[in-house]
C-alpha cells in the first residue's frame, strides 16, 4: 500500500505541488514567447503563449456554454423517462 | 497445409466451447483462446483469402492488408485485455456473446466484400446487445432494447444500399464506394450511425453506460471503430465527414460537462474522439487517414483502460454518479494511478498514447489549410483534458468525501488495466512501433518542441481553468436530453398522439353514424309512424264532398 500513502503525502502537500505547477506553467509561457515558432501558417502562429491562452478560453467558454445549454434546455430531472414507463 | 484459417471461425467454434466449461478451465480456456487469435492475427500475410462462391456471388471473407491488419491487431488485443478484466465474473452467456462479438467485429475488418461485411455487421448486433442486456436490470433491458432497433435501423439501409449497389455496379467488392445517388447515402448513413456521428448517436450514450461492467470494455473498443475502419475504407476524402467530425468532437464535450454517471460521460468522450477519426478520413490526405488509424488504435487502449477503471469503482462501490462518488484514491490507489494512465492518454499528454495520434490528425487539418477545424479539434483537446483528466477522477477519487470505503479492485482487473497503461506509455514513449504499422508510410514526427510546447500550454491552463471553476464544473444529479429524446419521449407522444387521434375519428365516426341513424328513423317514423303521412287512413268523406263538387261544377258549366 505504498502507493497510497505516497498519494496521500501528494494530497497533503497539495498547495506546494500548485505552486510548482504554476512556476512550470510560467515558465512553458516564457519558454513560447522566446522560442522561434515552427510554423507561419496562420496568424496565431506567431503568438507566443496562444496555447496558454486557448487552451484557458476554451476550458471557460466549454463550461459556460454547456452549463447554460443545460439549464435551459437539456438537463430533465433523473425520473424524466421513467414517470411514463411506469404506468405501462 | 492449411494456408488461411479465418481468426473469426476460430473463435466463434472456440467460445462455443466455452459454453460448457466451468470454474478454473474456463477461466483457463477464456486466456488461451485469445492468445491463439491473437497469434494467428499476428501471423497474417497481406493478400486475399477465403475466398468462395455464394448463390452466384463472389465472396472474400478474408482480405488481409495493411488497413485491416491495424484493426485486427489492436482487436486482438483488446480481446485479451477485455478477457482477463472478465475473467472473475461467472456468467457464461456474457462470456459467449462478448467473444462471438470480437469475432465479428474481426469479420468486418476482414471482409473483402459488402455481403460478408453486412453478414458480419449484423451479427455484432446481435452478440454486443448482449453485454447489455446481462446486467439484468429493468433499465438495461429496455437501453438494450433501444440499441438493438437503432442498430437493426442501421443494418436495413445498409442492406438496401449494398442491394442498390450490386444493382448498378453489377459488383459487392468492398472498396472506396464511386458511385453516388442512393447507394453513397444509404451505406454512408448506415456507417455513421455505427460510428455514433450525431444526430445518430444516441444509441451509445443510452445503452453503454447501462452494460455489464465487463461488456463495457468491448462495446467501447468495437462497434465505433469497425465504422471507422469501414468509413476511411469506403468513404475517404469526403468533404462532409470534416465537419461532422469536428462538430462531432465538441458535441461529446458539450454533453460529458452535463453527465453525471461516470460511463455516461466517458461515453460521450468516445463520440468526441471518433469526431477526430471522422474528421480525419474526411480530409482524406495520408497523414489524415493515417491519423485517423492510429488514433483508432490508441483510443481503443486507453478508452478500454478508462472504461475499466471506472468499471472498477462500480464494481467495488456500487456506484456510478459523481454526486454520489469521492475521496475514494486512498481505497483504490492502483485503480486510480492507472485510470489517469488512461485519462493522460486521451487528454494527449506528450509521453502518453493519445499525444502522437491525435495530435497527427489536428496537424493534418493545419497541413490541409483548414483553420476553423483546426481551432475546434484543438478546444475539443480542451474540453478532453477538462473531463476525463480533471472532472471525473476529481469527483471520483478526490474531492469531497463520500463516505465510501471499498476495496482495490480484484487483481485480474488491475492486471488487465496494467496491460493496456502498459501499452499506452509505450506507444507515447516510442511511436515508431505503432506509426510502422500503419496503413501508409508515416512521416511525422509528434516530439518536436512546438508540438510539446503547444499542447502542454494548451492542456494546463485547461487545468487552471478547471480549478478556478471547480465550484461550478461537479456533477448534478440530473440526467440530460440528447437526440434519443425523439423516439424515447417523442415516440411515445407520436404512439400517444396517434392513438388519441384513432380514438378520436373513432368516436366522432360513432356519434355521427348514430346522428344518421337516429335521423333516419325519425324519418321513417314520421312518414310511416302512426301518424305519419303515409300511415293515415284514406279520407273518404272527403272524397265524397269533392265528387259532389265535381258535379255541380258539371252541372253549372258542361250540361247546356
Amino acid at each position: 500500500m505504498k502507493l497510497g500513502r505516497l498519494l496521500e503525502w501528494m494530497v497533503r502537500h497539495g498547495r506546494l505541488l500548485s505552486i510548482v505547477m504554476l512556476v512550470i506553467m510560467a515558465g512553458l509561457v516564457i519558454a513560447d514567447l522566446l522560442i522561434e515558432p515552427a510554423y507561419r501558417r496562420y496568424v496565431w502562429d506567431g503568438i507566443g503563449g496562444f496555447g496558454a491562452i486557448y487552451g484557458f478560453v476554451s476550458c471557460i467558454l466549454i463550461i459556460v456554454v454547456s452549463k447554460a445549454l443545460g439549464y435551459a434546455l437539456l438537463y430533465k430531472p433523473e425520473d424524466y423517462y421513467e414517470e411514463e414507463t411506469a404506468d405501462d | 497445409m492449411i494456408e488461411w484459417i479465418h481468426p473469426s471461425l476460430v473463435l466463434i467454434v472456440g467460445s462455443l466451447l466455452l459454453a460448457f466449461l466451468k470454474g478454473r478451465l474456463r477461466q483457463a480456456w477464456m486466456l488461451i483462446l485469445p492468445v491463439i487469435v491473437l497469434l494467428l492475427i499476428l501471423g497474417l500475410e497481406p493478400g486475399l483469402y477465403g475466398q468462395f462462391s455464394f448463390l452466384g456471388l463472389e465472396l472474400t471473407a478474408g482480405r488481409v492488408d495493411r488497413l485491416s491488419l491495424v484493426f485486427a491487431y489492436v482487436f486482438g488485443i483488446i480481446l485479451l485485455v477485455g478477457a482477463i478484466y472478465a475473467l472473475h465474473v461467472n456468467d457464461r452467456i456474457q462470456h459467449v456473446a462478448a467473444f462471438c462479438y470480437a469475432a465479428s467485429a474481426l469479420g468486418v475488418v476482414f471482409a473483402g466484400d459488402l455481403v460478408t461485411l453486412y453478414v458480419f455487421w449484423e451479427l455484432m448486433v446481435i452478440t454486443s446487445v448482449w453485454l447489455i442486456w446481462r446486467r439484468q436490470n429493468p433499465v438495461s433491458y429496455a437501453a438494450g432494447m433501444r440499441y438493438l432497433l437503432v442498430h437493426a435501423l442501421g443494418g436495413v439501409l445498409l442492406l438496401a444500399g449494398v442491394v442498390v449497389y450490386y444493382a448498378s455496379t453489377g459488383s459487392i467488392a468492398f472498396d472506396q464506394i464511386q458511385i453516388g445517388g442512393p447507394a453513397f447515402w444509404l451505406i454512408l448513413i448506415a456507417f455513421l450511425i455505427n460510428a455514433a456521428v450525431p444526430p445518430l448517436h444516441a444509441w451509445l450514450a443510452d445503452a453503454y453506460p447501462e452494460s455489464t461492467v465487463t461488456g463495457a470494455i468491448f462495446l467501447s473498443a468495437l462497434t465505433t471503430k469497425t465504422a471507422v475502419y469501414t468509413l476511411i475504407r469506403g468513404y475517404p476524402g469526403t468533404e462532409i465527414l470534416v465537419w461532422l467530425g469536428a462538430i462531432m468532437a465538441l458535441y461529446g464535450v458539450v454533453y460529458a460537462v452535463l453527465a453525471n454517471d461516470i460511463r455516461r460521460l466517458l461515453a460521450y468522450h468516445i463520440i468526441s474522439q471518433v469526431g477526430y477519426m471522422v474528421a480525419g478520413v474526411g480530409m482524406g490526405t495520408l497523414l489524415a487517414l493515417n491519423g485517423a488509424a492510429s488514433h483508432a488504435f490508441t483510443h481503443i487502449l486507453y478508452k478500454a483502460l478508462l472504461f475499466m477503471g471506472a468499471g472498477a469503482v462500480i464494481h467495488m462501490t456500487g456506484k456510478a454518479k459523481l454526486t454520489e462518488l469521492g475521496g475514494i484514491y486512498k481505497y483504490m490507489p492502483w485503480t486510480f494511478v492507472l485510470y489517469m494512465v488512461g485519462a493522460f492518454s486521451i487528454s494527449a499528454f506528450p509521453l502518453f498514447s493519445g499525444f502522437v495520434s491525435k495530435t497527427m490528425v489536428v496537424e493534418a487539418a493545419a497541413a490541409d489549410y483548414r483553420p476553423v477545424i483546426f481551432l475546434m479539434l484543438l478546444c475539443a483537446s480542451a474540453g478532453t483534458f477538462l473531463h476525463t483528466g480533471l472532472k471525473l477522477p476529481w469527483f471520483t477519487f478526490m474531492g469531497p468525501d463520500s463516505g465510501l470505503r471499498p476495496k482495490e479492485a480484484p487483481l485480474n482487473m488491475l492486471i488487465a488495466m496494467g496491460i493496456a497503461a502498459f501499452l499506452c506509455i509505450f506507444i507515447g514513449v516510442y511511436p515508431a512501433a505503432l506509426y510502422a504499422i500503419l496503413p501508409g508510410p508515416v512521416d511525422y514526427n509528434a516530439y518536436t518542441t512546438g508540438h510539446v510546447l503547444k499542447e502542454l500550454q494548451l492542456l494546463l491552463f485547461t487545468g487552471l481553468g478547471f480549478f478556478l471553476l471547480l465550484k461550478h464544473v461537479g456533477g448534478e444529479a440530473k440526467i440530460s436530453a440528447d437526440t434519443d429524446w425523439f423516439y424515447r419521449k417523442g415516440g411515445r407522444r407520436l404512439v400517444g398522439w396517434i392513438g388519441e387521434l384513432i380514438v378520436g375519428i373513432n368516436r366522432r365516426t360513432r356519434t355521427r353514424v348514430s346522428e344518421l341513424l337516429a335521423a333516419q328513423a325519425e324519418r321513417v317514423d314520421r312518414k310511416h309512424g302512426r301518424d305519419g303521412k303515409l300511415a293515415r287512413s284514406w279520407p273518404t268523406g272527403s272524397m265524397a264532398m269533392w265528387t259532389a263538387v265535381l258535379l255541380a261544377a258539371l252541372l253549372l258549366f258542361g250540361i247546356r
